[in-house]
């Protein structure tokens, strides 16, 4: 065991695939010679060559495009979009393309391309340096979207991502980047996608949620406890497919859910597992499903903090929830 | 005022334009310069198999008009582009084709019960009725399947052309587009890495002067798509593309200085796209009848045929027979073809991912039961 932040992980995870399989290239704008913006390559160009550690023009198009003909010829790209806000100018690369590709060839051309992106805010990046566009990918069939929350979970989803057959979408929240350290498993222990973690058990309420938001769960869920309830927190790791199985075994148990995230609220993934929850475990409700989420706006920059939500936020649903 | 910085602008404007490789002559000669010096037995088989793409086009244009396929994109009058591109490829060679690109494709070994199963979407489709007709692919010959987004494919082969680089095999990919698709940002992205990164790939670009309706002097202020490859730090070419030989001499020599490590080619192939867009366009709202008739003048594959005859290789009788041979074959494979069953509900949900997700699990138990 070693104990890394989550950036470290990360880091530690590429260095660990690249050394394991030489099909594996990283490319994307600043991660060679600079080691990334968040230095989440540093030492990489360095130990592997500038033929397998790919400076890129700026164009996330061209970025997605070539990772996708390399995935087709056989390599396995890991490409780095610097922020998950300039993801756009890929949106067709990913969502006709990339997503696409194994659907429309009958399996003989898949992209098992996995992108890079760090995503969310609490790092005064304003509009542009902070989003979380989660939902538009997991809106779009064909795609895996992962976003860890320890550094144990970046290391090891990671190394499963570079081994998925499916192109996955790895978002990092970045806020959580040097924020947060733990203990990570050296040597070869993937963590299986498609599988959420139990963080704190508890039996009067599921608070389900993912990312940067873990942390404020966990907050959220020690001062209720200090209040008499229960709170089981549970981090999905994986958005979609998700582990449906782990949101109604908790839920049949708790009768009550309360699913957070920082992105917006309205069609966020939250909107999604609540209505997974009352379709599956209608019956076992003792309340509403509750949704903590970021504002319908675009990011603010001066409002930040008030903008994503916080434990006492996180708490008053909590409440509201099993007061109800 | 002094020093109008405006004319100091203009004064620094010059236009580039580049030279039409024409191989085949007035007089049905051929210019030595671009003579590929083929066999008799190749000239012979690239003339078959240009009358075997325009019978295959002509019997699915058919099959569209009497509601037996849904679909299609024919390409009459770029025969001879897309022949004479297709015969320059190799074994281990890649294409990233567009919908038009089938005659490319047929040459790299693409089977024709494929393609035409791909018309149908039914079992006899490999890529199990996914697509509308035109949108094919198969792996075994590297002819990767294809997308309606236009030039969504052009950075893809890029990167499978550096995937072939890093791996030092002495391949190349050829990506085809047409001149609407010079305009996307794609090819711009795909053009400046192929650049940037010396990657071994031919953009065969068929400027066939229309992007559906849209007229190439619309679609760009350059002189050519040729010209642009200028910018990006590698040559383009510019070739006559209803000149079956012109266009084969011009790509394979991109192919063979790619496979060689010599990067990245733009060979822009002039031809003119004699039928519609598709089956769902109306070319007459746009073009006049005076305007397909001189490039009817042009045929690709009456002008080979020629060229071929004044050498003494092809006669009228020949012509013929080779012209009905490939009707025949047409309509045997498309027989084989039409009567396959559909395509089994339940493979609605397959293939999305690796594997069946419980989410699609679920939704396929809607399927149950609902075949015919």
């Amino acid at each position: 065991m070693a104990v890394m932040t989550l950036v470290q992980a990360v880091r530690d995870a590429l260095a660990f695939e690249m050394e394991r399989n030489p099909a594996l290239v990283l490319l994307g704008e600043d991660i060679g010679q600079n080691g990334g913006v968040f230095r989440a390559t540093e030492g990489l160009w360095e130990r592997f060559g500038p033929e397998r550690v790919l400076d890129t023009p700026l164009a996330e198009s061209g970025i997605v495009g070539m990772a996708i003909g390399m995935a087709l010829a056989g390599l396995r790209p890991v490409a780095e979009i610097e922020f998950a806000d300039f993801i756009y100018p890929a949106f067709d690369q990913i969502v006709s393309e990339m997503s696409k590709l194994r659907y429309r060839s009958a399996g003989q051309f898949p992209a098992p391309v996995v992108l890079r992106a760090p995503s969310g805010g609490g790092i005064k990046g304003g509009i542009y340096h902070s989003q979380s566009p989660e939902a538009y990918f997991v809106h779009t069939a064909g795609l895996v979207v992962v976003i860890p929350s320890t550094p144990a979970d970046a290391r090891g989803l990671l190394l499963s991502a570079m081994r998925s057959p499916d192109p996955v979408i790895f978002f990092e929240p970045k806020a959580l980047y040097r924020t947060v350290k733990g203990e990570v498993p050296e040597g070869d222990h993937p963590v299986p996608l498609g599988t959420a973690r139990i963080v704190r058990e508890g039996k009067d309420l599921s608070l389900l949620t993912y990312g940067a938001m873990v942390p404020v769960a966990s907050l959220a869920a020690a001062e209720a406890e200090a209040e008499g309830i229960g709170v089981e927190v549970i981090d999905m790791r994986t958005l979609w497919p998700l582990d449906i199985e782990a949101v109604t075994g908790s839920v049949a148990k708790t009768g009550r859910a309360v699913v957070l995230h920082e992105a917006p609220k309205s069609c966020g993934f939250g909107a999604e597992l609540a209505a997974l929850i009352q379709e599956k475990v209608f019956l076992h409700l003792k309340a509403p499903v509750a949704r903590v989420a970021g504002f319908d706006t675009p990011f603010p920059y001066a409002l930040e903090k008030l903008y994503l939500p916080d434990p006492g936020l996180v708490l008053d649903s909590i409440r509201f929830t099993v007061n109800f | 005022m002094e020093g109008n910085p405006g004319e100091e602008l203009h004064g620094t404007e010059a236009v580039l334009e580049l030279p039409l490789l024409v191989a085949l002559r007035e007089d049905h000669s051929i210019d030595p310069s671009l003579d590929p010096g083929l066999s008799q037995e190749d000239l012979l088989f690239l003339y078959s198999s240009m009358q075997r793409l325009r019978a295959l086009d002509e019997k699915a244009i058919a099959l569209q008009r009497s509601g037996r396929i849904g679909f299609y994109t024919p390409s009459f009058g770029q025969e001879a582009a897309e022949i004479g591109a297709g015969f320059a490829l190799r074994e281990g060679d890649w294409i990233f084709p567009s919908y038009r690109d089938h005659g490319m494709a047929l040459m790299r070994g693409y089977p024709l019960e494929a393609l035409v199963g791909q018309l149908f979407g039914n079992r006899s489709d490999a890529t199990r009725g996914r697509q509308m007709p035109n949108h094919w692919c198969d792996r075994s010959v590297r002819v990767v399947s294809v997308s309606s987004p236009v030039a969504t494919q052009l950075p893809q082969a890029v990167g499978a052309a550096y995937a072939v680089k890093l791996r030092g095999e002495k391949a190349a990919v050829i990506v085809g587009f047409g001149d609407g698709g010079s305009s996307t940002e794609a090819f711009h992205a795909a053009m400046n890495f192929a650049g940037v990164y010396g990657a071994p790939v031919v953009f065969f670009c068929c400027n066939n002067q229309y992007a559906i309706s849209v007229p190439f002097s619309k679609q760009t202020a350059s002189s050519s798509v040729a010209v642009k490859a200028v910018a990006y730090g590698f040559p383009g070419v510019r070739v006559d593309g209803n000149d079956l030989l012109a266009v084969h001499h011009v790509v394979r020599e991109a192919l063979e200085k790619a496979r060689a490590g010599g990067g990245p080619t733009l060979v822009e192939a002039v031809t003119y796209r004699m039928g519609p867009h598709s089956t769902s366009d109306d070319p007459t709202r746009y073009r006049t009848e005076e305007e397909v008739a001189s490039w009817a003048k042009r045929d690709p594959i009456l002008r080979f045929a020629r060229h071929l005859m004044a050498r003494g290789i092809l006669d009228e009788a020949e012509a013929d027979r080779i012209a009905a041979e490939a009707r025949e074959e047409i309509n045997r494979v498309v027989k084989e073809c039409e009567g396959a069953p559909p395509v089994p509900p339940e493979s609605m949900v397959e293939d999305v991912y690796a594997e069946l997700p419980w989410h699609l699990a679920e939704q396929r138990k809607l399927l149950a039961g609902k075949g015919d």
